[in-house]
């Protein structure tokens, strides 16, 4: 088994090897590394990413905006995740975008995860029928099938960013805290004259 | 009135020629690795070797529910085949350390990997990976004196100090070995390359276990075994090459946290107000002491001989001229002392004396010890909401002296670093002179952040992703601004390409680090050195003092 650190490794020089910046993969040996600790298939995908661009020069959107996509070509997923986590904001602010004719799709997920961290928000992400959602970089929320899959063009990638909000109904809540309070102690006269505070006025 | 002492300033502390005259503290690795384990209990738990030494070994170190094991397997090797350079391919032994008690199955499967090394492979079971060759003239001459009755020549085996010397060490996640994630959260490992250190101190025990083992076998009647105080006095060598110098310009976190720890450690000392004489007593004693270890330092390094020579006359300054005007009442003894040698002395006494003035205070240094790791994690992301503003005054204030640097000179980038093919390690090269330089490693920071200054005065207070987005050849680099900006220790503050540049001037900073004393540069490309010359052996850990490094 190679070691996740291997894995950075080998992946970042590959990036640098195929005609990415240093800098750029220094960000590619990161992000597959965590995507394969999360049971994708990065390592596979990637190589098969740079196997096709060996001749073409890879891009992403210009900017970020709510459609996103090239006119003469697919988008790469390494430009268009960094674009997403460099520009976290107006992403937050957008909220909803849609990518077109996206290559090698499943390697977008590690930069969407990092963006979730980012913002702190939880994302979904949808890549044509399927469905992943990313949380705060702790974990890829993903059908089983995904995991083994090698996914070479998505045509339409949509992202959304979901607001932080309770699971559960405002009653439900209730109920638990009211289990929650029966390891409470009532408080006696003595212990309200002498506790931390007592005698003074807090209006002073 | 309390004063206060600033960190010394980073962009004086991280030249190399300043960092290539640290040497050995309380705080080195070796020290730590004793210090933390000396309560655990260590054993030999299998020892098959035949009469001429070769086979399988295993030691255990435990406590409660941990065990870490070191696996040896020494093999035979022709005389013309032992060579010390990462090249090799076989070596006098190889060694493995093994995250609990390894099974029969774990040692067979060890025995087809780890022999081989680079192409062999580990699991997330193994923690260190390493190989060693004999010093061919003392084991012999360890050998033939014990299985004839004979303690070996002390002398020579003080002079060169050991029977083994290791041509690597790896670790973190190396050939299949276990990701340091994996075990970050143990308390005993909470230091850095505590594992490594654990393999060559159980690597120091089986050499001696083995060659009293051949003198036995070769001849029992007579035999005797290697003295105790003897086997005290010999370390495990080591031949280190520039593989470990692009380590500390790609760990910058973790560079930070040694070198400022260790500036740390100096502030407090600096700090107290009322230093007790037995305090200083103790400082001198082992200035005393560690001035064997000078005289004993023999390199053929033209090099090293001067910086040596150097310490010599430091000391004896200091000596003359401070420490025998010492008025033991004074307050801030230890504050008046450094400005003092700071003033007289040059790097190499100046490091030395820092190196010192930690031996008295067990109470600050036990604390700092376990800041010496990082997680690099948390300062990978690039703050692009920042503007080009901001970073390009960032720069100002953490490289002065490397954006007054002229790259425009031929000289300034004599140099290129590269991963050479064969054996996928670091290489430094002409780069006018050698071909690979556009594979260059993004090692040539000084270059880098110069290059970026210049182009973010094109930019207006923009947004750092408008510049990444433009300038993507520059992102290392970006990232690099903003680990420096919160750890100022964190960056060479040096031209790691130039024509002058001293690459042993990294592996010393990095070894002084280690613990390694004796460091004997073979070119301005390789040294050797030796480490644990004077560790408690192996039955007597747990009565061990930390000065043992002085014995």
């Amino acid at each position: 088994m190679q070691s996740s650190s291997e894995i950075n490794t080998i992946s970042k020089r590959a990036a640098r090897a195929v005609g990415y910046s240093w800098g750029v993969a220094e960000e590619v040996g990161k992000c597959i590394s965590s995507i394969e600790m999360f049971g994708i298939s990065g390592v596979e995908n990637l190589n098969n990413y740079f196997k096709t661009i060996k001749d073409i020069e890879p891009e992403g959107p210009k900017q970020i905006e709510k459609n996103n996509k090239l006119n003469d070509k697919s988008l790469c997923p390494i430009y268009t995740g960094l674009k997403l986590i460099d520009n976290y904001k107006s992403v937050d602010r957008i909220k909803a975008l849609t990518f077109i004719n996206l290559d090698y799709p499943l390697l977008l997920l590690p930069f969407v995860n990092k963006l979730s961290y980012l913002i702190g928000k939880r994302i979904e992400i949808s890549i044509d029928d399927m469905n992943v959602e990313c949380n705060l970089n702790i974990c890829v929320l993903a059908d089983h099938q995904i995991k083994s899959l090698i996914i070479k063009k998505a045509n339409t990638v949509t992202i959304n960013i979901l607001e932080n909000e309770d699971s559960f109904s405002n009653k439900t809540w209730n109920e638990l805290y009211k289990m929650s309070t029966e390891t409470f102690v009532e408080e006696t006269e003595l212990s309200k004259q002498t506790g931390a505070g007592a005698g003074l006025r807090d209006n002073d | 009135m309390k004063i206060e002492i600033q960190h010394r300033d980073p962009n004086q502390i991280m030249k190399l020629s300043r960092l290539g005259c640290f040497h050995q503290s309380k705080l080195s690795f070796l020290r730590s690795f004793i210090r933390e384990f000396k309560d655990w209990k260590f054993k030999n738990e299998l020892f098959e070797l035949n009469e001429e030494g070769y086979g399988t070994a295993v030691y255990s170190v435990s406590q409660n529910d941990r065990t870490y094991s070191l696996v040896c397997f020494a093999n035979t090797l022709d005389d013309s085949e032992r060579s010390d350079r990462v090249i090799a391919t076989k070596w006098d032994a190889a060694f493995v350390i093994h995250d609990g008690l390894p099974s029969k199955n774990d040692i067979q499967r060890l025995r087809e990997n780890v022999p081989k090394q680079e192409v062999g492979r580990c699991s997330f079971k193994e923690l260190a990976l390493s190989r060693a060759n004999r010093s061919v003239r003392i084991f012999n001459h360890v050998i033939d004196s014990l299985s004839n009755g004979k303690q070996p020549d002390k002398k020579l085996l003080t002079e060169v100090g050991y029977l083994y010397r290791t041509t690597a060490v790896y670790g973190s996640g190396k050939f299949g070995l276990a990701d340091r994630y994996r075990i970050k959260d143990r308390p005993e490992i909470n230091g850095p390359f505590r594992i490594e250190m654990m393999l060559v101190y159980l690597v120091r025990q089986f050499t001696f276990d083995q060659v009293n083992h051949i003198a036995h076998k070769k001849n029992p009647n007579k035999s005797v075994k290697l003295d105790l105080e003897l086997s005290r006095q010999i370390g495990i060598g080591n031949s280190t090459g520039l593989g470990m110098a692009p380590f500390i310009i790609n760990h910058p976190t973790l560079l930070h946290q040694w070198i400022y720890v260790r500036e740390e450690a100096l502030k407090q000392i600096r700090e107290i107000k009322n230093v007790k004489k037995n305090e200083i007593e103790i400082f001198k004693k082992f200035l005393q002491l560690s001035k064997k270890n000078i005289n004993n330092w023999n390199t053929d390094s033209e090099f090293q001989n001067i910086k040596i020579t150097q310490l010599k006359e430091d000391i004896k300054k200091f000596e003359k001229y401070y420490l025998c005007n010492i008025i033991f009442n004074k307050e801030y003894f230890w504050n008046e002392m450094y400005q003092w040698v700071e003033k007289y002395l040059t790097h190499e006494g100046v490091e030395y004396v820092v190196s010192l003035m930690m031996e008295p205070y067990d109470n600050i240094i036990n604390l700092l010890v376990p800041q010496m790791s990082s997680d690099e994690d948390q300062y990978f992301d690039i703050p692009t909401n920042r503007s080009t503003d901001q970073l390009k005054s960032s720069i100002e204030k953490s490289y002065p002296n490397i954006i007054k640097m002229d790259f425009s000179a031929d000289k300034s980038n004599e140099n290129f670093w590269y991963i050479s093919k064969n054996k996928e390690e670091p290489r430094l090269a002409s780069r006018f002179n050698e071909p690979g330089a556009e594979l260059e490693q993004p090692l040539a920071i000084a270059r880098d952040i110069k290059e970026l200054h210049i182009r973010l005065s094109s930019y207006n207070n923009e947004e750092l992703s408008i510049f990444l987005e433009e300038n993507s050849d520059l992102r290392h680099v970006v990232r690099r601004c903003h680990i420096v900006e919160k750890l100022p220790y964190a960056e060479i503050q040096d031209n790691s390409i130039g024509s002058e540049l001293m690459p042993i001037d990294m592996l010393r900073l990095k070894l002084s680090f280690f613990g390694a004393q004796k460091f004997d540069p073979r070119s301005d490309k390789w040294l050797r050195i030796c480490m644990y010359q004077g560790a408690p052996l192996m039955h007597e850990i747990n009565k061990s003092n930390d000065t043992w490094i002085y014995n």
